[in-house]
């Protein structure tokens, strides 16, 4: 019998250590996606019990936690809140958080230390990690500025400095205010939800990153690119018909005035912001290659880095018709207005497209900076050489062209109107994508709808606002 | 004197100092946890607060002296264990009270711990020669199958959560197959103790099988098949189980033979593929164990209980500061998943530990007792008490899927803990027979030395000695076989 007893032994001591080796597994294996899954009511209301970091605009605290006598602890409140909404995000006990409080929540929360030793001591004491403070690059002047500009309109602004990929301004609207989400009093917060998503007027839209629209005219910069990385040149004559037929079809594309001439040259084609040559280029060159120079552009893909941003397209398996509309930026091609921001900053910083990013630094409860951002290279959108004759003719649209209205007094500024009709019902979207060479800024400004009767177009609705803004950042 | 007295035997230490200093720790576990409990959550603690603690360390101090005085050579680290998962349990009942509000479970659960020593008491003043219960296999095999089936009688019976298990008496309900569970045991333990060695070589030979005869294995297969049976009818597929491995290992002990084991083996899995197939509540459970976020409302028990010790990490929360009632059930089948989030995977793996030194001493004990009866009880309770503790924590940290049995010693619920009060007391008294050095009982044999010895060592001689014979006169023939050898 005792040889017996002796197996049962071995099975007790096996079915033990399956025990043992299992929750030893879980806790290695499983208790992260258990403590981050949203679902995980614990995890939230000890964070909602907590402190959070703040997270400043220059010297401004634009989200910050703060004592509060109701059911949690803290509150978390948002200093201009609905200005700042696109670039904070909200954080809600019901809701789950999003923005900057959602891609940064473990640096907020004190959870992700990366100083490995205070993170051992942390776990051993039982305590949480200090909280972190984020410091993003958004500049409260230019942020103001187009957020006053857009006041009473749909639409958005997006301001990069075009040599580190900083995102200077980020604007929306109309837009919310978070702090209707963070309160401790739940009802309200249920009530805010429902309201600001029934609002078809769509408050918390981010236009600026997440929506993508037809880029229209400001598309022809990419095309202009895409022909010059072909081997034009500025001076290259094109066919400029008043009236195109686009081939395989009886449709007739016009020309918004006159192009100055059945051949004119493609520096006059951009500062004219000409269809019938556009399409015309486009079918010359045709759509791979501008499909290749969308893509250097950043189209069809993500940027990477902490902007999580709609990815712009364009589309795929054109037939002629197509292409043609396709490099005046109808059609199917799709942009965000942060993608046509970068599409100006890369040709202003000499053809390298730099990776957008809203926080430049992670600083620890400590002061001690825990990590700071070093600007990346999303790669090569266009050569020196094609970046410096886009800028040229860039120059003479708003020196000479469609965006006269974006001149700033002693200021070299560059940029290209647009004007999307993809609708007849509705007025056409207002573009204006440009840059300045002096405070090295690129800007892209998207209007919806100007909220007025006059007509609205790129050169009158969105130029005005690319001034102020970079007046604001002067 | 006698041949077997002239051989002087080793002096055998008692160890009743050790038990006595392992159980002061032993308190303290579950003391520590009560006070940090209420200093955690109120900052303060409750008037009169020693009379609880107080009352335990009583018990435990009673416990220990009926230990001392009838079983003085027992393990001296099974009460200590028992005593330290007891107070964790009891710890985590009055801390879930706490939190709920309104509810009382830990003072029920307190008063079946009195009774629960009482039993472990009765059994250990009573029974300190189990060896009586070994005439009467068929009997305990009736008395275990009417517990089963009390609870499909009509009045007392009550159905709830979907299994027909419990009785109701004065309000008070009970689980009759926990202690069934002991009865019926006992019943194999008795059965197979006699006939052993005839299961083992007598019967037709089939390759390399050797079949047991029909009238030997009929009565045990019968008596096992009633009880899966009565139990899969009242859907208690847990305690089912149980019984299934009880048997399977019970028969490997008594014979030695490995194709017990691996019938066994293929029994089960036919069955397991039966009731999956046919018991919608099994697939059910069997798709929460293995993708439990699938569906985050059926499944929210195992979800909160996995967020729960998640949550408690590498130490845990700490007493009272974790939320362990978010968990339905928190108090039953999910205490470990409770005791994980406030003590961590720590206390965890401790309690496991603390079921794994049960496991071995019960086994350590099969392995030094003399006599077949002793070796097959205590084997058979080990095996089924580390099954138990397998499938339930294995369920509630995921490695198996859910089966709603109890956790011993620790989950609310009275029978469960009467019975393995009883269960300890008599892998106690098993270790006490099976430590207690010959000579202690030389009064015996001086009754009538010469005649005994002289008979039962030609007795001997040739054959087995009939534990019949053996119960009837105390302990006397086992030791002479013993100190003969």
């Amino acid at each position: 019998m005792n040889r017996a007893i002796r197996h049962v032994g071995v099975v007790a001591g096996l079915l033990v250590f399956a025990l043992l080796l299992n929750v030893t597994a879980s806790y290695l294996l499983r208790n992260n996606s258990l403590n981050n899954n949203p679902a995980n009511q614990r995890v939230l209301q000890a964070q909602f019990a907590q402190p959070r970091g703040t997270i400043l605009a220059g010297n401004t605290p634009i989200a910050q936690s703060v004592p509060a006598s109701g059911d949690f602890p803290y509150l978390r409140t948002y200093a201009n809140g609905p200005m700042y909404a696109p670039v904070t995000g909200f954080y809600s006990y019901m809701y789950g958080r999003n923005k900057l409080e959602q891609a940064y929540n473990a640096a907020l929360t004190g959870s992700a230390d990366p100083r490995v030793i205070q993170q051992l001591i942390n776990s051993l004491t039982g305590q949480p990690g200090g909280v972190a403070s984020l410091q993003t690059t958004i500049n409260p002047a230019a942020q103001q500025a187009a957020w006053k500009a857009l006041q009473g309109k749909q639409g958005a602004v997006v301001a990069l400095d075009y040599t580190t990929g900083a995102i200077l301004a980020y604007v929306s609207t109309p837009s919310y205010d978070p702090a209707q989400l963070s309160s401790g009093d739940l009802a309200a917060t249920q009530t805010a939800w429902t309201t600001l998503n029934a609002d078809p007027a769509a408050p918390m839209a981010d236009r600026a990153g997440r929506e993508i629209y037809p880029p229209g005219s400001t598309f022809k910069l990419v095309t202009a690119a895409a022909a010059l990385e072909a081997g034009w040149t500025p001076d290259t004559m094109v066919d400029s018909p008043a009236q195109l037929t686009l081939p395989g079809t009886n449709t007739q594309l016009t020309n918004d005035s006159n192009c100055g001439g059945d051949q004119i040259s493609l520096q006059q084609a951009l500062q004219v912001s000409c269809n019938t040559a556009f399409a015309n280029i486009g079918l010359t060159i045709g759509q791979d290659a501008l499909a290749a120079q969308a893509a250097k552009f950043g189209f069809g893909k993500p940027f990477g880095g902490d902007v999580n941003s709609a990815v712009s397209s364009f589309p795929t398996g054109l037939d002629q018709s197509q292409t043609a509309l396709s490099a005046i930026g109808q059609y199917d091609v799709t942009a965000s207005p942060l993608q046509m921001a970068v599409v100006a900053a890369s040709i202003a910083n000499d053809g390298k497209a730099m990776q957008p990013y809203f926080v430049s630094q992670v600083v620890g409860a400590d002061l001690n900076v825990i990590s700071t951002h070093s600007p990346v290279s999303n790669g090569r959108a266009v050569s020196a050489t094609t970046a410096a004759e886009l800028q040229q003719m860039m120059q003479s649209v708003v020196a000479n062209g469609t965006g006269k209205r974006a001149q700033v007094p002693g200021l070299t500024i560059g940029g290209k109107t647009g004007t999307a009709q993809s609708d007849k019902v509705r007025a056409p979207y207002a573009w204006f994508a440009g840059y300045a060479v002096e405070p090295h800024v690129a800007v892209c400004v998207f209007v919806a709808n100007a909220g007025t009767n006059e007509d609205q177009t790129g050169g009158a609705t969105a130029a005005p606002i690319f001034r102020q803004v970079v007046q604001a950042l002067k | 004197m006698t041949s077997v007295a002239a051989a002087a035997p080793p002096k055998v230490p008692t160890r009743r100092w050790v038990e006595l200093g392992l159980l002061v720790p032993a308190l303290a576990v579950g003391i520590s946890g009560y006070v940090l409990t209420n200093l955690n959550r109120t900052g303060a603690l409750p008037p009169r607060w020693w009379l609880v603690p107080a009352l335990c360390a009583l018990l435990v101090l009673a416990a220990h002296v009926v230990v001392r005085v009838r079983t003085p050579y027992a393990d001296p680290v099974i009460l200590p264990v028992v005593v330290t998962l007891c107070g964790l349990g009891l710890a985590m009942l009055n801390r879930l009270d706490m939190a709920i509000g309104g509810t009382d479970v830990a003072r029920t659960q307190l008063v079946w711990m009195v009774i629960g020593v009482a039993a472990f008491a009765a059994v250990i003043i009573w029974l300190r020669d189990y060896r009586v219960l070994q005439r009467y296999p068929y009997l305990l095999f009736i008395v275990g199958m009417i517990l089963l089936l009390m609870p499909l009688m009509p009045v007392i019976g009550t159905n709830i959560n979907g299994s027909r298990i419990w009785i109701r008496i004065a309000g008070y309900s009970f689980q009759p197959a926990e202690v069934a569970k002991i009865v019926l045991t006992l019943a194999f333990a008795s059965y197979l103790a006699d006939r052993s060695d005839v299961l083992a070589s007598a019967g037709k030979k089939l390759g390399a099988l050797t079949l047991p005869r029909l009238r030997d294995i009929v009565p045990v297969f019968v008596m096992w098949a009633a009880g899966v049976v009565v139990l899969v009818f009242q859907n208690d597929l847990g305690t089912a189980l149980l019984f299934f491995g009880l048997f399977v290992v019970m028969m490997y002990v008594a014979t030695d033979r490995i194709s017990w084991v691996v019938g066994g083996l293929f029994a089960f899995a036919g069955a397991a593929a039966v009731i999956y197939r046919f018991a919608g509540h099994v697939q059910v459970r069997v798709d929460s164990w293995l993708h439990p976020f699938s569906d985050m409302s059926q499944n929210y028990q195992i979800i909160e209980g996995q967020f729960g010790m998640a949550w408690g990490g590498l130490f845990g929360r700490g007493w009272g500061l974790g939320s362990p009632s978010r968990v339905p059930l928190a108090n039953t089948d999910f205490i470990s998943a409770a005791l994980g989030e406030e003590i961590g995977l720590v206390g965890l793996v401790g309690i496991i530990v603390l079921y794994a030194l049960i496991v071995s001493r019960g086994l350590k004990t099969a392995l030094l007792v003399r006599d077949s009866f002793g070796k097959l009880l205590t084997a058979g309770f080990s095996f089924v008490f580390v099954l138990q503790v397998t499938a339930i924590i294995g369920g509630v940290t995921r490695l198996l899927p859910l089966t709603g049995l109890t956790t011993p010693f620790l989950s609310r619920g009275g029978s469960s803990l009467v019975a393995n009060w009883a269960i300890a007391a008599i892998l106690i008294v098993v270790s006490h027979q099976a430590r207690r050095p010959v000579v202690e009982f030389e009064p015996f044999v001086d009754l009538d030395v010469e005649q005994t010895a002289v008979i039962d060592l030609s007795s001997l001689e040739d054959g087995p000695v009939g534990p019949r014979v053996s119960a009837s006169e105390d302990d006397t023939t086992q030791h002479l076989k013993v100190g003969d050898k």
